[in-house]
């Protein structure tokens, strides 16, 4: 038929009432679930006041965060306090004890050198070291916690959380002391003028007097006295990357990734920006640092001992291992300790999980009061959460893999025991009878008429919670468990060490990929394609 | 061995024609015998050696600690059973000294001049919210994604692939550290604890969701196609209304999981219940602990319970079947 008549739309319309005349909330379930899960999101707005959060993040920290990831900085102050330019780099700088860059140049020329000598003897001291006492939680604290952002960041309390000692500000520009001073005036000759090229199309001169930056086809000039302790700009400041808060004070200069620098009176500061992670074989302190892959082969196979009584292997094993700056021996001990707080807390349960759960199934164990009793209290395990546990096991056993491991074993003991208790109460009856028929004992009946069934099913879910457990390790550690958690958060805390926090996710990648394709590969062979 | 191929009867099957059932069944015992031996054996070295490792890079060593095991029952012990009351219900104590141990109604977060929750149900609420809004934001994502990484619905290769690995990443990437990251640029707080969450659930869900839209019925989807709809049309009347029981089934169980997961995270200084009961524990504040456990523990019953009955009230027991 072409098309419908009113009475067939009718009769229609009668025969199937169910699809014309829906129930309300029926008929709209799509819209108001949506208007509720809006109107929810809106009270979560308010709850937990997310705007106000965003607004006042510390975004410019982020970038820097990220950066560290993959990159690393280098920081030569260049002090002209006294007249003479000195160069200066940090105790543990990336680049070794006395570097000399391609692309910071020196030239040496006549310098009219300033000394003063106070008659108190309480020289104040410009050192950035200084900060240290300020900041004692702060490792290499002779390095200014990112200076620039912890001062944009004064205020904003969460910059660093959980170690607020070492949001210390890096202040160090402290006033000459009060007392007399005689000033001595002398020329002789030293280093009057550094050029450092920070990237292709930015470079910066800086002589005692005068720091010329040339950046993004702009010239700028600023004048520097370390005397009267102020900086002038000579020319405006080109307000992206260039900034001076206050007249007077320090000019901050961002170059992008490639780095940025903070002119002083008394000093210019560098942070230069390389691309990769620094030293990540060798540190500055191991005779095979700076050197090819050719050189250490070589090195090893043929070259002279580098040290009296030991091998040259034992220096680079023992090198690489003890690495200052990724401490590789410690993060891969941490890791083995999480991947055997997962298997072994895994494991432990599914054994003890695996008899209790026969006690525990209705069909297997025809009591009603102990299968009602297994069951609630695989339901108490499994709901006294994984964090409660880790916390008590933590206090009885100290930090490390043996709290990590008991509070994976009562967690999953619960969870293995439900989901084992619920597989055997789905199981067929039919083979059981069977076996029982032939006059099996009532053990063998068990062994040979429901273990082959449930077997796979059992192992699969084994399997899947090793995985899972893995990834549940690593958080459980950071609580006091141990395990490369624990090393994460710690390295995380100082908000320096990004870059050992990315290699170690990189490893937990790895780990976890690495499981997660194994546990997939037996599960599929364990119970065929349709499970993975 | 005579053959190549122990599973094959051809191999025990003589000249004369006669298969030699009997010595097949007793090779291919034989054979599982050797590979089970050989498991349980590899099991076995791995597991003495974890534990061997697991003791020697412990704090305090398992035979020292063990009596230590259940110290932790003696620090729950209040001064008495009223204490978990008060404390859970944030009512003055008559053993304040001044101290942070009986100072319960100090927390109380004031609704009106005279109505306050006490503190630990707000906590509470804070760590329910973080698991709810997360999984939301988790499900809508996945939701999102999980059709361009199923097999059935997205033809392109690549961007199957590319989705993939995306949401194995997601799902792979440390928790912790996308809060530790968060909780530097955005300060204390719960929002930290909100992303770490729902990054993890979007990698999560998204995978389930695949594979239930990998396994859905193409027919609708012919007709549909048939009737010329393009892809959108497709996918939201062909196979919306087929998986979106299994999908809000995932969602449910996400959800529990996430409630336990935000209540860990928060114990890393994201806030909710996890971070005073942290705190709670390290100062031993003996009925302040055991209130927040209780509050816990019942709070978790109670969403597993509701969940499974939601989720048995949505999809059936069909539910296990993806589960396993």
């Amino acid at each position: 038929m072409a098309s419908l008549a009113r009475e067939d739309i009718e009769t229609i319309r009668a025969r199937n009432p169910e699809v014309f005349y829906r129930p309300f909330w029926k008929r709209f379930a799509a819209p108001i679930a949506l208007g509720v899960c809006v109107l929810y999101t809106i009270y979560c707005f308010w709850f937990f006041s997310i705007g106000k959060v965003f607004v006042e993040g510390n975004w410019n920290i982020a970038g820097d965060y990220l950066a560290d990831w993959v990159s690393y900085e280098v920081r030569p102050d260049i002090d002209y306090r006294t007249g003479e330019i000195k160069v200066e780099w940090p105790r543990f700088s990336p680049l070794g004890d006395d570097p000399e860059p391609y692309w910071l140049d020196t030239e040496r020329g006549l310098v009219t050198v300033v000394t003063e000598t106070a008659a108190a003897p309480a020289a104040p001291s410009n050192d950035p070291g200084t900060d240290s006492i300020m900041a004692p939680d702060t490792p290499a604290a002779d390095v200014p916690v990112t200076g620039q952002n912890v001062l944009e960041s004064a205020g904003a309390a969460g910059f660093s959380f959980m170690s607020p000692n070492s949001a210390a500000t890096s202040a160090g520009t402290s006033a000459a002391g009060s007392a007399q001073i005689q000033t001595t005036t002398e020329t002789r000759e030293g280093i009057n003028r550094v050029v450092a090229r920070i990237s292709a199309g930015s470079e910066m001169i800086v002589t005692p007097d005068l720091v010329i930056v040339s950046h993004q086809g702009a010239a700028i000039e600023v004048a520097v006295d370390p005397q009267t302790n102020t900086v002038t700009p000579l020319t405006p400041l080109p307000p992206p990357w260039a900034l001076q808060k206050t007249e007077g004070a320090k000019v901050f200069l961002d170059f992008g990734f490639a780095g940025r620098a903070e002119i002083r009176a008394k000093e210019t500061k560098i942070y230069k920006r390389y691309l990769g992670w620094e030293n990540f074989v060798f540190d500055t302190r191991s005779p095979y640092w700076g050197k090819s892959f050719g050189e250490v082969a070589m090195l090893l196979i043929f070259g002279p001992r580098l040290e009296e009584g030991r091998s040259n292997w034992a220096i680079l094993a023992d090198n690489i291992i003890n690495n200052a700056d990724w401490q590789h021996g410690d993060v891969w001990i941490k890791l083995l300790q999480t991947i055997v707080m997962a298997f072994v807390g895994t494991l432990f349960a599914c054994l003890v999980a695996f008899p209790l759960s026969f006690l525990a199934a209705r069909n297997i164990t025809p009591n009603r009061i102990v299968n009602q009793v297994l069951k609630r209290f695989f339901d108490f395990l499994r709901s006294v959460d994984m964090l409660i546990w880790a916390l008590f096991f933590t206090r009885a056993f100290g930090p490390g893999p043996l709290a990590g491991i008991s509070a994976i074993f009562f967690t999953d003991t619960g969870t293995f025991g439900k989901l084992y208790a619920e597989a055997l109460e789905n199981i067929d009856d039919k083979q059981r009878e069977g076996v029982r028929s032939v006059g099996a004992h009532p053990a063998q009946v068990q062994r040979y008429g429901v273990v082959p069934q449930v077997l796979p099913v059992f192992a699969s879910q084994a399997l899947y919670f090793w995985e899972s457990n893995t990834r549940s390790a690593t958080i459980i550690g950071a609580v006091g468990a141990g395990g490369i958690g624990l090393k994460l958060w710690e390295a995380m805390r100082t908000g320096q060490d990004w870059e050992n926090v990315a290699y170690m996710v990189l490893l937990i990648l790895i780990v976890v990929f690495l499981f997660d394709g194994i546990s997939n590969m037996l599960r599929s062979r364990l119970i065929g394609r349709r499970a993975t | 061995m005579t053959s190549t191929d122990i599973h094959s009867p051809l191999a025990y099957t003589g000249g004369d024609g006669r298969y030699d059932i009997d010595r097949h069944y007793c090779d291919l015992r034989r054979q599982r015998r050797l590979y089970t031996f050989i498991g349980v054996g590899a099991i076995l070295v791995a597991l003495f050696f974890s534990l061997w490792f697991a003791n020697e890079t412990n704090a305090g060593k398992f035979f020292d600690r063990l009596p230590h095991f259940f110290d932790f029952v003696g620090d729950l012990m209040p001064r008495d059973g009223w204490e978990v009351w008060r404390a859970l219900f944030d009512l003055s104590s008559p053993y304040y000294d001044g101290s942070f141990k009986y100072d319960y109604p100090d927390g109380r977060v004031y609704i009106t001049v005279s109505l306050f929750v006490p503190e630990y149900f707000y906590k509470m609420i804070e760590t329910l919210n973080i698991a709810l809004l997360s999984t939301a934001i988790g499900f809508t994502f996945g939701f999102l994604l999980c059709f361009l990484a199923a097999t059935n619905i997205t033809t392109s290769r690549w961007l199957r692939f590319f989705v993939r690995r995306f949401m194995e990443f997601l799902r792979a990437f440390p928790e912790i550290v996308i809060a530790g990251f968060f909780l530097a640029i955005f300060s204390l707080g719960p929002v930290p604890a909100i992303i770490a969450v729902a990054i993890h659930t979007i990698g999560a869900l998204g995978k389930m969701f695949f594979e239930v839209v990998e396994n859905a019925d193409m027919r609708p989807d012919e007709g549909l196609r048939a009737v010329g709809a393009n892809w959108f049309e497709r996918v939201w009347f062909g196979i919306v209304p087929q998986v979106m029981p299994n999908f809000l089934s995932y969602g449910l169980l996400r959800l529990e999981i996430n409630v336990r997961a935000s209540t860990i995270i928060g114990a890393v200084g994201a806030g909710g219940i996890g971070e005073v009961l942290r705190l709670s524990i390290s100062r031993g504040h003996e009925a302040k602990t055991l209130a927040i456990i209780v509050l816990l523990f019942s709070t978790i019953v109670c969403v597993d319970q509701l969940s499974a009955w939601l989720r048995k009230k949505i999809v059936g027991n069909q539910a296990f079947e993806f589960g396993a």
